[in-house]
């Protein structure tokens, strides 16, 4: 188990070696600091605190850089723990780079999805559409809200609302290159979020090779 | 954005030379078989050219045996061999997928002097 934390940069092509066209999310990955380890004697868990990009220091507190501080850098603006690693391994202040990752190493990739205000739930709930002519008065609306016997309706109901903007994680996409020079991380098929946004990239926990 | 058409830049072909629909391109493309790799000659009309930078792609259009084909390739894709024009057409649209429905003569395309 390892991690990186990194920036979603947008999407592009590769070739691969037999000339096919591989779709690629470029994420600028590190270099990333180890700001503390949490310890099972100590914090009840074992997990390694990583830091991402550099907060400004007129807008960071001072609680947050005196953390940073520990670690011997500045504040950091996206800061996530990894669990299951062996914290054995990390130290505080530590960098972690892009070369930790290699071409074909299987990652999930967790970030945050773009926001799509309310939305109806055709969009939200993948819901059916009713008749949009011949008469029909039904068209887009939520459709049924279940049982009229309950003379309720029960939690959970699908609805219209807010969509989006919520943690997603990507299963099992694949490292197609390592650019360490340049801290790019190349990673088969699309990720959660808008360009520029932060993401997690760890090893996958639910693959099979 | 710079960063992402720096990664796509070092993917690119420089000796793509320059054609536009209606040309009639012979693309040698590279054929695996089994271990050998052979080169295969594909001639036909460019009927359209889209996209830009490493996502461009076009497609040719010839008539094998009777039988309209279309070959779409990705234009800086590494399974080409070379491009060659042999002839520059004379059209007046970008996209000429009028010539699907046209066959014999009618499919003719002017050449440029």
């Amino acid at each position: 188990m390892k991690g990186i934390l990194g920036r979603k940069l947008g999407m592009t092509q590769v070739f691969s070696e037999d000339g096919i066209v591989i779709p690629v999310t470029v994420i600028e990955a590190g270099p990333c600091t180890v700001l503390q380890i949490k310890q099972s004697e100590i914090d009840g868990y074992e997990a390694v605190q990583i830091g991402f990009a550099d907060k400004k220091p007129s807008r960071s507190t001072k609680a947050e850089q005196g953390h940073a501080q520990k670690a011997n850098t500045a504040a950091k603006r996206y800061i996530r723990e990894l669990r299951g690693v062996d914290v054995q391994q990390y130290e505080i202040g530590q960098q972690i780079k892009a070369d930790v990752f290699e071409p074909g190493e299987i990652v999930d990739v967790i970030g945050v999805s773009k926001g799509k205000g309310t939305a109806g739930p055709i969009k939200r709930h993948n819901q059916a559409r009713g008749p949009m002519a011949h008469g029909s008065k039904y068209h887009r609306g939520v459709g049924s809200l279940g049982s009229i016997a309950a003379n309720r309706v029960f939690k959970g109901q699908t609805m219209a609302g807010r969509m989006g903007h919520e943690k997603v994680t990507v299963q099992n996409l694949e490292i197609v290159k390592v650019d360490a020079d340049r801290n790019l991380l190349l990673v088969k098929g699309s990720v959660p979020g808008p360009k520029n946004s932060f993401v997690t990239i760890r090893t996958a926990t639910k693959s099979n090779s | 954005m710079n960063l992402l058409q720096e990664v796509a830049r070092e993917q690119l072909r420089t000796d793509i030379p320059s054609f536009r629909p209606g040309d009639t391109l012979r693309v040698h493309v590279k054929v695996r078989e089994g271990q050998r790799e052979r080169i295969q000659v594909f001639e036909g009309v460019v009927i359209r050219r889209r996209g830009s930078a490493i996502s461009a792609t076009y497609t040719v259009r010839k008539i094998s045996y009777g039988v309209g084909v279309e070959r779409t390739f990705p234009l800086h894709s590494p399974k080409v061999e070379k491009i060659e024009v042999m002839r520059r057409g004379k059209v007046r649209r970008a996209k000429l997928y009028y010539l699907r429905g046209l066959s014999g003569k009618a499919a003719r395309i002017k050449e440029i002097r």
